[in-house]
């Protein structure tokens, strides 16, 4: 993982024009797409969630295999709020539900985050197994498998309605993913984004050099908590109900799969891999459930053994190609 | 694979009704939610087998130039989440006009603000959770409810056991079905010595009947989603030697649905269970549903209480449309829901309740026996007769 | 008192079998980890197909029950070292999310298979007569075929350690395990070294999948659902020692059982909590080594 768009110091930190498609792109499916305005929310939520698992994965170097805990726990917090609090307001219940997932996220981190490697791995299935147990067993905070239904979600701002066909659900989700992205991007081509890098890339020697490693690495995991607990309210006020597959494993497993897909540590890859991944999947697993995952799995091998880099990687590769096919 | 070939055979049957029809021939959409894969995909095969059986006698009912598309859509089982992201693409993508399937009560309840939102009126065809029909006034149900068969079972039990122990999955129709037994199995003097909740993702069901059977019951009522899991159960009970030790197994009929008894071996032989259908019952009606049935899909498939479920599904959704002759309007479609019966269900007699727009039916007590040297539920007596969600019944008071 | 002591044999019993059952599938997750710093998320999908292969077997070619167990043995171990030699070898020096992912890869794929073979449903194992009904010992009746699964797993846990222990491999293992350089230097062919134990090690969860059908049942999302417990076998056990995972085993077996049969309103989350406080004390597991 040698080559990645670390930021840093020696990143050229300046917009470049590329960096208004994903936007771009957005804007115009909202006009030309009226139908699937609901499956496009799901992509932006799940591109948020993707976004923060980077954070941890491709900059800090954390193999996680729980982070749907944090997106599971702000899905709650959002949920508990509006269907047993009777706290209906979109943005009271996000901040809300970033908070506690930030919570979390450091309580955690500052246990676990000591661990390197296979334990530390296991350290997040566990606590993710956990956070699932006490969603399954509290049912009558959570309504357990049957799910918490119940849920109102006011108007943003008391003005928008969260209509059928997803029109606010989508704008909302839009307008949220770019504070986020804008954050997350300003934190990695800051001096943090480059201490971060250099624990991924060698760990001893930010030690040696006296960087305190463990302390970055607890602030950037309970950042990525918080992100994925936005990510999670957003999925609650949009479908306005919970079920326990937000904390499941599967779940934290398949944001893997779509941010390695995408392409790790460069904050487009997490725009990239859920958008390709969500909408093959509307198109295809729909009629062929079998084969889509015969497809993605295959994928998946493919990518780590030829196409390391995933989506992003080979548009690199073929840009570079091009260009050098142009200066010969 | 299965849902591709049910639609084409339906576009197929659609587009040869298209010939025969008039021009100003129209189509009604309905969305099918039900479980195609993963554990549980045999529940809506069996279900739609039924639907189709019911859409092939049936076709000349329908009001002249009128055809019906069947959008079916896979939730994977128990999903609320994906349920709902389903019926919002099928109302909003696809424009259906009428919504049902629904095996699992948390994506029902999933999709209850929807349906209210869209005036869609949704049959639901299986989920038996007593509360889902207040969730939206656009749902009516044709299945059951758990309070329906667990009511009679603890009233029934009662006379019999003083001494019962309880073990349901830990979800909607499970703690439905504790709580209605258990308040049965009390009034009629019973003492419950244990209880358990099992998970609903739960692989194996031995530490959990060890307890029970440790716990010296003379009966154990237990409820698990008909399926897969009943064989487990079953499993269970026998390798644990229960009925040696003399207790006996009861439950609603999702012990043993009538599609899972070839793989139970003999174990559930002498089990009594309470429910509104056996495919063994002898009602005219019923044996003319099974003949039709073998006929259509071999001597070797057996339907269950819900395929039973979705046939009469149709036949309500038939029966609005017919009423209405085609122009379909949500509360127009309430209305005729509402008013629904026919007397001559293979379960028997069956009505909707108007004001709770939720089934009222029969229950009969069965016991499994060998009929022609194959395990069935044999239906013995009626132990209630057109009975209401006693759930709703008691709560209103 | 003696209700108690009713349900603590109960416990012990029935966490046994189940820990055994864990054992034997996870034994060569320990190994190959061990060995070769592999993380292998796919290691389920051995323990599943053997289950497939002995059910396959005895359905369809009509073999008896032990014979079948064999057949998934021996396939399950040809099958593995096929991969091995084509897909797994390619990976051994990458990072440990290439390897998540190829593995996370194989799971995706065998699921499919499994869907696209054998249907969704829960595949019946059909145990001959001699291992059905119940086995009385001590004034009290036990599963007949728990009791077997017991029996079996403790004569592969003898042959494990006697080969480990006692054979020229075993020494040779040991040393790789130890010091792979230097094992290598004195001669060792280390890379056919971790093909065989690969294959054996697979071989043996094929056979454990297979010998656990009626705990576990087979069914596609098999990988994917006792994916947590085959790791924390290995992780809380120790990774590349034989005794460990045996410990950690047990331990789930039974602390699974007692939960259900004591907690069920805990579920597993007293597995997860334990694992946790576990590997917080010794990241390395119980027996592993810390360096």
């Amino acid at each position: 993982m040698g080559n990645l768009h670390a930021g840093g110091y020696s990143a050229n930190a300046a917009l470049r024009w590329q960096e208004s498609l994903p936007w771009l792109v957005a804007i115009a499916a909202f006009f030309l797409l009226p139908e699937f305005l609901n499956l496009g929310a799901r992509i932006l939520i799940f591109i948020l969630f993707a976004l923060s698992l980077d954070l941890i994965v491709g900059y800090a170097g954390i193999v996680t295999l729980g982070h749907a805990a944090f997106f599971g726990l702000g899905a709650y917090t959002a949920g508990i709020l509006s269907a047993r609090a009777g706290i209906n307001d979109p943005l009271i219940q996000l901040v809300a539900s970033g908070v506690t997932a930030g919570l979390l996220g450091v309580v955690t981190g500052a246990i676990i985050l000591r661990t390197r490697g296979l334990a530390l791995m296991m350290l997040t299935l566990a606590i993710g197994s956990i956070c699932l147990e006490v969603a399954n067993k509290a049912s009558s905070l959570t309504g357990g498998a049957d799910g918490l239904a119940g849920i109102t979600i006011a108007p943003v701002l008391g003005q928008f309605r969260f209509d059928l066909y997803g029109k606010t659900s989508y704008l909302y989700c839009l307008a949220i993913l770019f504070v986020c992205w804008w954050f997350v991007r300003r934190l990695v081509y800051s001096p943090f984004g480059a201490s971060l890098a250099g624990i991924r890339e060698n760990n001893l020697r930010m030690h040696a050099i006296g960087a305190p490693v463990y302390l970055r690495m607890l602030a950037v995991y309970a950042i990525s908590a918080a992100l994925a607990g936005f990510a999670g309210a957003l999925l609650t006020q949009t479908s306005q109900f919970v079920g326990l597959n937000v904390v499941s494993f599967e779940l934290s497993g398949e944001m893997l799969v779509m941010l390695i897909l995408g392409g790790v540590g460069r904050i487009y890859g997490a725009f990239a891999g859920p958008a390709v991944y969500m909408i093959a999947q509307d198109q295809l697993a729909k009629q062929f459930p079998e084969y889509w995952y015969l497809g993605i799995g295959s994928l998946l091998v493919i990518v780590v053994l030829f196409a390391k880099g995933g989506v992003l990687g080979l548009v690199d590769r073929m840009v570079s190609r091009i260009g050098k096919g142009r200066r010969s | 694979m299965k849902s591709i070939r049910t639609l084409l055979t339906l576009l197929m049957a659609g587009a040869i009704g298209l010939f025969h029809a008039q021009a100003f021939a129209q189509t009604i959409k309905i969305g099918v939610i039900n479980t195609y894969s993963g554990p549980n995909a045999s529940l809506g095969d069996i279900m739609d087998k039924g639907m189709k059986l019911y859409m092939k006698q049936n076709e000349k009912r329908l009001p002249p130039g009128v055809k019906i598309e069947l959008v079916i859509r896979d939730d994977g089982g128990a999903n609320p989440d994906k349920a709902k992201q389903l019926a919002q693409e099928l109302i909003v993508r696809d424009k259906v006009q009428i919504l049902t399937g629904l095996i699992w009560t948390p994506n029902a309840a999933a999709i209850a603000p929807l349906a209210t939102e869209a005036k869609l009126p949704v049959v639901i065809m299986n989920a038996g959770t007593s509360s889902i029909t207040t969730m939206s006034p656009y749902f009516a149900r044709v299945s059951f409810t758990l309070w329906q068969s667990s009511f009679p079972t603890g009233t029934w039990a009662a006379k019999k056991y003083k001494r019962a122990y309880i073990a349901v999955s830990d979800f909607g129709p499970g703690i439905d079905a504790e709580n209605a037994f258990e308040k049965a199995f009390r009034d009629g003097g019973g003492e419950i010595v244990g209880k358990v909740r099992i998970p609903l993702a739960n692989p194996d069901f031995v530490p959990f009947i060890q307890r029970a059977k440790d716990a010296k019951p003379e009966v154990l009522f237990a409820f698990i989603p008909a399926g897969p899991q009943a064989t487990q159960i079953m499993k269970a009970y026998n390798d644990l030697g229960l009925a040696k030790s003399g207790v006996k197994f009861i439950g609603p009929g999702d012990l043993t649905p009538d599609d899972e008894l070839p793989n139970m071996g003999d174990a559930p032989l002498g089990v009594y269970t309470v429910h509104h259908y056996s495919a063994a019952s002898t009602r005219p009606a019923n044996k003319s549903f099974i003949a039709a049935w073998k006929k259509e899909y071999g001597e070797k498939s057996t339907p269950s209480f819900m395929s039973v479920g979705a046939w009469d599904g149709m036949d309500a959704i038939y029966q609005l449309i017919i009423d209405q002759k085609g122009k379909i309007d949500g509360d127009q479609s309430m209305i005729s829901l509402r008013g629904y019966k026919n007397a001559n269900s293979p379960r028997g007699p069956i009505s909707i309740d108007p004001l709770t727009r939720d089934i009222v039916q029969n229950e009969y007590l069965r016991e499994v026996r060998k009929v022609g040297g194959k395990l069935a539920n044999v239906e013995i007596e009626t132990v209630a007769t057109a009975i209401k969600d006693p759930w709703k019944e008691i709560n209103k008071k | 008192m003696d209700d108690f002591l009713v349900s603590l044999v109960s416990i012990a019993f029935h966490g046994a079998a189940y820990g055994m059952v864990l054992y034997v599938i996870s034994v060569g997750l320990s190994v190959t980890m061990g060995l070769m710093g592999f993380a292998n998320l796919a290691h389920g999908v051995f323990a599943m197909a053997g289950g497939y292969v002995m059910i396959s077997a005895m359905s369809s070619l009509g073999l008896p029950y032990p014979v079948a167990l064999l057949v998934a043995f021996i396939a399950i171990a040809v099958v593995s070292l096929v991969l091995e030699m084509l897909l797994y070898s390619r990976l051994y020096g990458a990072g440990e999310l290439d390897q998540v992912l190829f593995t996370i890869g194989l799971i995706f794929i065998s699921v499919a298979l499994a869907r696209l073979a054998y249907g969704t449903l829960q595949q019946p194992v059909m145990l001959p007569d001699y291992l059905r009904g119940q086995f009385s010992m001590l004034g009290r009746d036990f599963p007949a075929f728990r009791v077997f699964l017991i029996a079996v797993s403790a004569v592969i846990v003898a042959g494990l350690w006697f080969g480990v222990e006692r054979t020229s491999w075993g020494a040779m293992l040991r040393a790789a395990v130890d010091n792979r350089g230097m094992a290598q230097s004195v001669g060792i062919n280390t890379r056919r070294l971790f093909m065989v134990t690969f294959a054996a090690g697979s071989g043996l969860a094929g056979l454990g999948g297979a010998l656990g059908a009626e705990i576990i049942a087979i069914q596609p999302i098999y990988p994917f659902a006792n994916l947590a417990y085959f790791l924390i076998v290995v992780s809380v056990g120790g990774m590349g020692t034989l005794r460990g995972p045996f410990v950690a085993a047990l331990l789930i077996g039974i602390t699974d059982t007692a939960c259900k049969y004591w907690l069920p309103e805990f579920g597993a989350f007293l597995i997860y909590a334990t694992t946790v406080g576990i590997l917080l004390w010794r990241p390395a597991g119980l027996f592993g080594r810390t360096n």
